[in-house]
């Protein structure tokens, strides 16, 4: 296709070099940055000196890249019982940047950045760029919410330092992203796949073709997506869509990004040291199995995170990615370990809904999952927006519909669901991450 | 030939009804005559107006998805076997109907009532042929706002 002639050449930017570090090295790198690290957490982090203190460890301790293991976990929790600025390891005056989540519920989880780990951040949302094809003369459309979310600014940046031009268009207004879309010939995006897939479906309203446009990179992350979803945006816009992996804990955006070979997000494991631990007993896992990511920032000043339980489930390749980069890449994440509920003994994934969604409706839907207890049963019931591809004006053909939804869910996790059919925009929107799951079952 | 209807998804729940039909007086438009299709968890609203794609606009922007549908609009006699004859005819042309109501119009001892066929272009030419003739959406207006 025309508009990946260019991509196709590929170009190799400077500031990509660690990406293709020889492994000796690499893991040299990682050790010395990891020994750093956990030195300035223990001396300046009061929550860290402590429990390293009550299982009797030093920072000397860490002789290999293995001892890592013998290192207390961190958790979201502890963001929270620290509020605002307990694991701060750098004074207020070197503090350049807060960012904060926007919690769902109770108080927000904060995080820092020194002038260094901004720098840090840039780096890496560069070399994200640049992994996916993207370089000088690009004019990168950045529909990540500006303020407080991580994923505006640290787009920004990294596109900025790229030499590309950034158009700071922030969420929302979806006419006004495709007319900017088509009259500043932007040739690749960057926001969430569902809001993407919004874009699709809004695009023939406004006499926007995207395949005829100049676009041809998505650059897709902040919730969790699918295979199935990347075919179809792939199908229905002509362009190339790479999931990017980040979370504000640990940087942001650019923690690891597809290559153009997309065979998962590599780690820019220069920053960002890896693990894959089993989700019941904590204990590493093996190349290739499924756990929870716990990742370790390796060069951060002001908010170090050691051992940091992403809650994302996922497994680590170790095989090298044709594109020659020696970084460990890991599975796309279509699955969070805070996501999934046990139904009737049966574990599912909002993800498993989703995928049953869409095979009966082609587009994904807003949806929710409604989860009760009636007479000590328990009860799933799935909302679903009606939307004006399905809806038709008679009775029996909607029935058909939640028939048909109904069925496919039963086929794909093996549990039965209640469909409600919901007036369109009933299902609260969040940026980003919606919260798919609602239990009200009193255990 | 053919008379514009709009039809609605509403969740069978208190207030679903109001919202639609605030937002259609808020833009001064009248609703001319309307049909409720109901289950136990939801409902279609469907109705009849004047200004139909103005009314689809405003219900749109405040998100709600609406279908739009051509209605055959008849003039039945008020007496016994008025409905009868219409349904035969369509019934020979085999076309199917799906639902039907009634506009609250009464003229010379007739009344209208709107249908919905699958095929109202079928219905038409075989109501037609037997000498009935739908009742076109200008004249509906004229009749209504008399």
């Amino acid at each position: 296709m025309s508009k990946h002639a260019k991509s196709s050449t590929g170009r190799f930017h400077p500031l990509s070099a660690p990406d293709f570090l020889p492994l000796p090295q690499l893991r040299d790198l990682q050790l010395q940055r990891l020994q750093a690290i956990v030195q300035r957490a223990y001396d300046r982090v009061a929550l860290f000196h402590k429990r390293m203190e009550e299982r009797g460890l030093t920072p000397q301790d860490v002789r290999t890249l293995d001892d890592i293991t013998k290192l207390p976990f961190a958790e979201k929790i502890d963001l929270r019982d620290t509020y605002p600025f307990g694991l701060f390891a750098s004074p207020m005056k070197e503090i350049v940047r807060l960012h904060a989540s926007t919690g769902t519920t109770g108080k927000p989880i904060v995080v820092a950045y020194t002038q260094e780990d901004i720098q840090v951040w840039t780096n890496v949302m560069l070399r994200s760029f640049a992994a996916c094809g993207l370089h000088e003369g690009d004019v990168i459309q950045n529909a990540y919410g500006y303020g407080l979310f991580t994923g505006g600014l640290g787009a920004h940046y990294g596109a900025e330092a790229l030499g590309a031009t950034v158009i700071p268009i922030s969420g929302g207004n979806t006419p006004r992203q495709l007319m900017v879309m088509k009259d500043f010939g932007v040739t690749a995006i960057c926001c969430t796949p569902s809001y993407f897939l919004h874009l699709i479906d809004q695009a023939p309203e406004v006499g926007v073709n995207l395949k005829e446009l100049p676009l041809r990179a998505g650059i897709f992350g902040a919730e969790p997506w699918t295979e199935s979803m990347r075919r179809r945006i792939e199908a229905e816009s002509g362009i190339k869509a790479y999931d990017i992996y980040g979370l504000s804990e640990i940087i942001g955006p650019g923690v690891a990004m597809e290559c153009q070979c997309q065979a998962g997000p590599h780690i820019f494991e220069d920053y960002f040291y890896p693990e894959i631990i089993n989700l019941k007993t904590s204990k590493p896992c093996a190349d290739g199995e499924e756990g929870e990511l716990v990742l370790t920032t390796l060069g951060k000043k002001a908010m170090p995170m050691i051992r940091y339980r992403t809650r994302d489930i996922t497994a680590l390749a170790a095989e090298t990615c044709e594109c020659g980069r020696t970084l460990r890449r890991i599975k796309r994440i279509g699955r969070r370990a805070d996501d999934m509920f046990i139904i009737r003994g049966v574990n599912v994934y909002p993800s498993q809904i989703e995928t049953a969604l869409l095979k009966v409706e082609g587009t994904l839907p807003h949806y929710q999952i409604v989860l009760t207890r009636e007479k000590d049963l328990d009860v799933m019931e799935v909302q679903v927006e009606v939307t004006a591809e399905v809806f038709t004006d008679t009775v029996g053909a909607l029935e058909q519909l939640q028939n048909k939804l109904s069925r496919s869910i039963e086929s794909t996790v093996g549990v039965r669901a209640n469909i409600r059919l919901v007036q369109p925009r009933t299902i609260q929107r969040s940026e980003g991450k919606a919260k798919r799951v609602i239990d009200q079952r009193k255990m | 030939m053919k008379v514009k209807q709009l039809s609605l998804f509403l969740e069978n729940k208190p207030g679903s009804l109001s919202r639609p039909v605030r937002l259609l007086a808020k833009a001064k438009l009248n609703i001319l005559t309307l049909s409720i299709a109901d289950t136990q968890q939801f409902g279609i609203l469907r109705f009849v107006l004047r200004n139909w794609e103005k009314a689809k606009m405003v219900l749109e922007k405040d998100g709600f998805v609406v279908k739009v549908s051509d209605m055959v609009a008849i003039e039945v006699a008020d007496e016994p076997g008025g409905l009868a004859e219409i349904l035969e005819t369509v019934e020979q042309a085999r076309v199917n109907l799906e639902y039907m109501y009634g506009f609250t119009l009464r003229k010379e001892g007739k009344g209208v009532l709107a249908f919905r066929f699958d095929d109202p272009d079928r219905a038409i030419a075989a109501l037609q042929k037997k000498g009935i003739n739908p009742v076109s959406s200008m004249e509906l207006f004229k009749r209504l706002e008399d």
